[in-house]
């Protein structure tokens, strides 16, 4: 669906870089990008939307192009109809949570009242729709911001660091939030993010970037440092604590909402600190299955 | 009995110079602050003279350029039958010349306080520069346009020097609260120039009670 190959000088943070990346995502498809800060991700969806300009390239989306540098080409911002969710949320903070909705469609047509009625119950913020942007917590932030992007129903969610400012459990629930939002909406997504937990289980592709360049490509799995791993259960989280107790070690990690201990050796627990990124897996030769209440 | 006609007059003058200034530095500011070309920031440092130039020095230019006897004095007096020099007319336009900065400034400073995320935001949104500028930043750059227009208006109450090489001292045309003064003090007429004196004080007083005050609200919201 988009088509993209592009070429920019990018200031880095080991300085001047290229910025050089060609790049396919498919439709429907969930697509995420992760690198270190200052690694071009936020340029990268900027050009994409139209709100930085590149020195060479282009941009295609199905038939049509949206940038063509050599054809001197390029489609602004306004006819592109993306739905934008900045890291900062950038809602209108003279506006109400119900204004910053309405000031995306041109008039107060019947069918535009429908639209934003239908957003705010899904993102639920029916309740909200009179306060001030001021007043409202990161995660209604964040729910009136993708409201707002979704307004006026485009293909393409571009979604810069959705997840940075949250805390674990409304960062969860946001997950599943945008993951029923993309389906809802028949959507084609990108989410950019720091940290690969946030993108791997919402994720059909990773990009991982460094310095403007495609290091890895390919689905979560892929990517991961070690694929050695035969497991077939297979999850990815986070070292929330180490204690040991006499031989053994206790690590707790966090996976999704759960508190997992995973018993370890010290040959294991060596090298792992709390803030780790890790994956756990488990041979399953005979997994109980239950239905959930 | 005070002569309230110099008072009046300045009030009028500062009236229709804070209007005109609005009018041109709003569009002036708006582009003045996007990108960095040494263009713009040689045009920054004009608009910006007057800040330091000795007021008489300004008057001194401005009353050559407007006189007859050069060109633009006589292109305006020849094609527009527009005399600048010892009219009120005149004393509008080196006004707004020499309140520009004052205006201009913190407009600039203002458009820089508006996250550039909002108006990405509104770019994607399909709203165009002129919808964004309306109903995004010069929503949200208000307490810069409350002081700009204030201090802009407070300013040409106050100023001396170019009004009088301009403008001289006509009255009813020219002579301004600020030249009523020191006329009255040229003829020794020391309580009256205390009277028209106190008067401006108070008013100087309580349009930078109002920005601050202001301010104070805006901020708290």
């Amino acid at each position: 669906m988009l088509d993209i190959h592009i070429i920019k000088k990018l200031h880095t943070s080991i300085g001047l870089a290229d910025m050089n990346i060609s790049l396919s995502i498919q439709q429907g498809e969930i697509t995420g990008i992760q690198g270190e800060s200052g690694a071009g991700k936020t340029t990268l969806l900027k050009i994409i939307a139209g709100l930085t300009d590149v020195d060479n390239g282009h941009i295609k989306v199905e038939d049509t192009y949206w940038l063509n540098t050599e054809k001197k080409l390029f489609v602004p911002p306004q006819k592109r109809n993306i739905g934008f969710v900045f890291q900062d949320y950038a809602l209108f903070p003279n506006m109400t949570v119900e204004e910053n909705l309405q000031f995306a469609v041109d008039t107060k047509a019947k069918e535009s009242k429908i639209v934003i009625e239908e957003l705010l119950e899904f993102m639920e913020l029916q309740n909200l729709r009179k306060k001030n942007t001021h007043q409202l917590s990161g995660g209604q932030k964040q729910r009136t911001a993708i409201a707002r992007a979704l307004v006026r129903k485009p293909k393409l969610l571009l979604l810069d660091e959705p997840f940075s400012s949250l805390d674990n459990e409304t960062r969860s629930k946001m997950q599943d939030l945008i993951l029923s939002a993309h389906k809802k909406y028949n959507l084609t997504t990108l989410i950019v993010s720091h940290h690969l937990p946030d993108i791997f289980k919402m994720s059909n592709t990773v990009v991982v970037i460094k310095n403007g360049q495609i290091q890895k490509q390919g689905t979560p799995i892929d990517i991961l440092p070690d694929k050695k791993i035969s497991g077939k259960f297979q999850f990815m989280g986070e070292i929330l604590n180490i204690r040991q107790e006499d031989f053994i070690y206790i690590i707790s990690v966090l996976i999704g909402n759960n508190i997992i201990q995973v018993v370890a050796t010290e040959k294991e627990a060596v090298g792992l600190s709390a803030g780790d990124s890790v994956i756990i897996s488990s041979k399953a030769f005979n997994p109980i299955i239950v239905k959930s209440k | 009995m005070i002569d309230w006609q110099p008072l009046l007059l300045s009030f009028k003058l500062a009236v229709v110079t804070t209007v005109i200034l609005l009018i041109i530095s709003i569009p002036l500011a708006y582009w003045l602050s996007k990108g960095k070309s040494n263009f713009k920031l040689i045009l920054q440092t004009i608009v910006s003279l007057p800040l330091v130039l000795p007021p008489s020095v300004l008057g001194f230019y401005m009353l050559l350029a407007f006189s007859p006897n050069y060109f633009l004095g006589n292109f305006l007096k020849t094609y527009f039958d527009l005399r600048l020099v010892f009219t009120f007319n005149g004393l509008v336009v080196a006004s707004v010349i020499y309140s520009l900065p004052f205006m201009i400034q913190p407009l600039i400073s203002g458009f820089h306080a508006v996250p550039s995320s909002l108006t990405d935001a509104a770019f994607s949104l399909g709203k165009n520069k002129w919808q964004t500028l309306y109903r995004v930043q010069l929503p949200n750059m208000k307490p810069f346009i409350y002081s700009a227009t204030v201090l802009s208006f407070a300013h040409v109450i106050g100023e001396f020097g170019v009004v009088l090489m301009i403008g001289g001292n006509i009255p009813g045309e020219t002579k301004l609260a600020s030249i009523a003064i020191y006329d009255e003090v040229q003829s020794m007429n020391y309580s009256t120039a205390n009277i028209y004196s106190v008067i401006l004080l108070c008013i100087s007083f309580t349009i930078l009670l109002s920005v601050h005050f202001i301010n104070r609200k805006l901020q708290k919201k």
